[in-house]
């Protein structure tokens, strides 16, 4: 396994990082923020990120995007997680671009995403229904009518829902409940009759949606009751690259509190030059490198065909390392700035925030370390 | 799947054809266990030709030069070797301080005559290393060392003086690498490494019997040994400078070993113990909380394991082991105490049986380990060194 960057994704990662910190400083959220913007992003930041690539990183050439690799898309929302850039990049690519291409469905594909690929179309993916993360807990239900389908039912967390043009919503067509089979994938229109859509700003200022489906009108997407096989492999890869977004909110985080620790004098000191602190800030460290080669394996697995089988296993590895990673760098983060990391005016706290969002998103880490442990065979 | 290599098929059919077969599966015996549970001569006879064939490829030191004992390979034709040995579940064929650390640092500090001299002798296992740093008055603070080292008047030889502690394997070992006071005036600047033959006059050494009941460590009383002059590797007083370097070695070969490539999988010893303890439900765990427990800690094992092969991947042949080894090696100890623990626990009160009826070889071994793995945080710079280390090296953080 590579393990290492080559010279190509090296540079990618110089000019992503040189890119978000000119275009998207931890100013830029804050501003969106202190405007009570609605959507919690910028679009022209994001039709900016399109016009570098960005918006069709993993996309096929075909389709108008780049055909990059899964390690390409982990090293850009790792530089975007540094600075709390906030796109819809985990929203509308990974998910929901990300479900159109693993539908199978050509001429889906070839009217949905060279618009998304240039920033003009938003997608969301609508699959949970429980505040913990349980892709398979779906009680919404669609119906048969004629040709068509009617969705019933209430959908949360539904990530930038009130930004997207198009949903992708998970519904139950056979089973029960909590059955992975018999959940079916549809499109449906945001302006689609029957349909309500109502934004909540999280704790770290970005938007989600509720979404309310009294039979409305959508189009079945790949096989019916089939829809968790499409739907897993795309949290899969979802799931990794939120992980590198965490890594990269980390290693800020991490970085601002050493320099911190340099800087900070108290007892005419250094506050970095006390034994206690210092062996705290190395254990951050020593997690933050342990951390970054599970998600780089954890890439490397969605990147090679003959390592897909590791994937699963090796993507809630990479979660449930990174959310204990971030639990451990914003707490010791918030910590060692004493009074000021307690402040909205500090940026650290903003870290913690971000950082408490994405631990949730897609799983905890008790969710991925159980799934962890079942497809390791205990 | 593809083809293998060239390479890998020809190691392949070497491997097959040459090593005996009865060593599948059969660990490395520890000197000590070896002395106190002798193996039959059958075993002893194939582990002896293992290491001939091993030696004659140069397989026992395979990134190291043909010149000095190595097969020469690169990183991916060595990792590839390790893959085909631990598809034949075979251990190494030599082990201890000559290959892992002597061995590297002769290859960095050593002179071109050393070299010529010494590397052979360590890769066919010829000349079995201890080390003497540590002192009874120089533990963690190691610079404080007191053993002297004087010039005679012929100006070829030194005269030792003192004595070490915690020296692994000194009463199997028939060499020593030390490290000797030759200026008292100048505490890390004073220091000089030297290598001594066990058998010259003036040597005593003393097991030191441990919680586990067995002697890792031994004393070793210095009285007048007379060494060579041409045996100091590096500069005289700039021993403090190759002994940074051993160290590096000796933690990356700390953090490199016991986790190694042991795969997270329903075959790993601790799931299979973990089922026998609390048993088994549709293939699961049966408890929750053990269940989550053992997740945690092959979690931990496997980011270590990935972390050190990134590391090695960017590191060249030789390359001195720099302080990203002391994070290897203060994770290493900490994940092997975690893992001999949760044994432990999860073996119930036949852990703590220790001798007489209701004891097993097996039970009683795995409660040695977990006792003699008490070692581990504390030898070769203890984990609150390790962290100075790395906060002072790699953070820069300041003193």
């Amino acid at each position: 396994m590579p393990l290492t960057l080559s010279a190509e994704q090296q540079l990618l990662r110089d000019n992503a990082s040189q890119f978000i910190r000119e275009a998207a400083p931890v100013g830029h959220m804050r501003g969106l923020r202190d405007r009570n913007d609605a959507e919690g992003f910028s679009r022209e930041l994001w039709k900016q990120m399109a016009s570098l690539g960005w918006a069709g990183s993993f996309v096929p050439e075909a389709f108008g995007g780049l055909g990059l690799g899964y390690t390409e898309v982990s090293i850009i929302l790792e530089a975007c997680g540094r600075t709390l850039a906030p796109t819809p990049f985990l929203s509308s690519v990974l998910l929901g671009a990300g479900c159109v291409l693993a539908s199978g469905d050509s001429d889906l594909q070839r009217e949905l995403l060279p618009p998304l690929a240039a920033g003009d179309l938003l997608l969301a993916l609508a699959f949970e229904e429980t505040p913990r993360f349980a892709p398979h807990h779906v009680s919404c239900r669609a119906e048969r009518v004629g040709n068509a389908y009617r969705l019933h039912g209430r959908k949360t967390y539904v990530l930038d829902g009130g930004s997207a043009d198009k949903l992708i919503v998970s519904a139950r067509t056979s089973g029960t409940t909590s059955d992975r089979a018999g959940i079916s994938l549809f499109l449906v229109d945001a302006n689609q009759r029957g349909l309500a859509v109502q934004r909540t700003r999280t704790i770290d200022s970005r938007s989600v949606a509720t979404c309310h489906l009294e039979g409305v009108e959508a189009q079945l997407i790949g096989e019916l009751d089939g829809g968790a096989d499409i739907l897993d492999p795309v949290l899969d890869r979802a799931t990794v690259a939120l992980s590198a977004e965490m890594l990269g909110l980390c290693t800020e985080a991490y970085e601002i509190t050493v320099e911190y620790l340099k800087t900070r004098i108290q007892f005419d000191a250094p506050i970095g030059s006390f034994q206690a602190l210092q062996h705290r800030a190395v254990e951050m460290f020593g997690k933050l490198e342990l951390t970054k080669s599970v998600v780089q394996a954890a890439c490397d697995a969605l990147d090679d065909k003959a390592r897909h089988p590791e994937a699963p296993r090796l993507a809630s590895a990479a979660k449930a390392q990174a959310t204990t990673l971030s639990r451990l760098i914003t707490r010791e983060a918030i910590q060692m700035h004493g009074g000021i990391g307690m402040t909205d005016e500090h940026n650290i706290g903003l870290y913690l925030k971000r950082a408490a969002t994405t631990e949730a998103t897609l799983g905890d880490t008790t969710h991925h370390r159980a799934r962890f442990a079942k497809l390791s065979g205990f | 799947m593809t083809e293998p290599s060239a390479f890998r098929s020809e190691l392949r059919a070497f491997l097959a054809a040459n090593v005996p077969e009865v060593l599948r599966g059969r660990p490395v015996l520890m000197p000590a266990e070896a002395a106190a549970n002798p193996e039959p001569a059958d075993i002893i006879a194939a582990r002896a030709k293992y290491l001939s064939v091993m030696t004659q490829r140069g397989y026992t030191v395979p990134r190291w030069p043909k010149e000095y004992g190595g097969a020469g390979l690169s990183a991916d034709e060595a990792r590839i070797l390790q893959d085909e040995l631990d598809a034949l579940r075979l251990a190494p064929a030599l082990l201890g301080m000559g290959v892992s650390m002597i061995g590297p640092t002769l290859l960095v500090h050593g002179s071109d005559a050393q070299k010529q001299r010494f590397l052979p002798q360590i890769a066919s296992g010829a000349y079995r290393f201890c080390q003497g740093f540590s002192e009874p008055g120089a533990g963690s603070d190691l610079a404080a060392l007191r053993t002297s080292a004087s010039l005679d008047a012929s100006g070829q030889r030194y005269v030792i003086n003192g004595s070490k502690i915690w020296t692994s394997g000194a009463q199997h070992a028939n060499w020593i690498f030390m490290l000797v006071r030759t200026d008292t005036s100048n505490k890390h600047n004073g220091i000089t490494f030297i290598l001594v033959e066990m058998s010259v006059p003036g040597i005593e050494v003393k097991p030191i019997r441990l919680l586990s009941g067995h002697s890792m460590f031994c004393e070793v009383f210095f009285h007048d040994v007379v060494a060579q002059a041409s045996d100091v590797v590096g500069n005289v007083n700039g021993g403090w400078t190759v002994a940074k370097t051993l160290l590096g070695f000796e933690r990356s070969g700390m953090g490199a070993g016991g986790v190694g490539r042991r795969a997270a999988n329903s075959s790993n010893e601790l799931v299979v113990l973990a089922k026998q303890a609390v048993g088994e439900h549709d293939g699961m765990i049966a408890d929750g909380g053990v269940r989550d427990t053992v997740a945690q800690l092959l979690l931990d094992e496997l980011a270590l394991t990935l972390t050190i092969e990134r590391a090695a991947a960017s590191r060249s042949a030789t390359g001195v082991a720099g302080p990203e080894m002391s994070l290897f090696k203060l994770y290493q100890s900490e994940l092997g105490q975690r893992r001999d623990e949760l044994a432990l626990s999860l073996r119930g009160s036949d852990a703590l049986a220790w001798e007489g009826a209701g004891t097993s070889p097996q039970n009683t071994a795995a409660t040695r380990m977990w006792l003699s793995g008490k070692a581990t945080t504390i030898w070769g710079g203890t984990s609150e060194i390790q962290r100075n280390i790395i906060a002072k090296r790699i953070l820069r953080l300041p003193s």
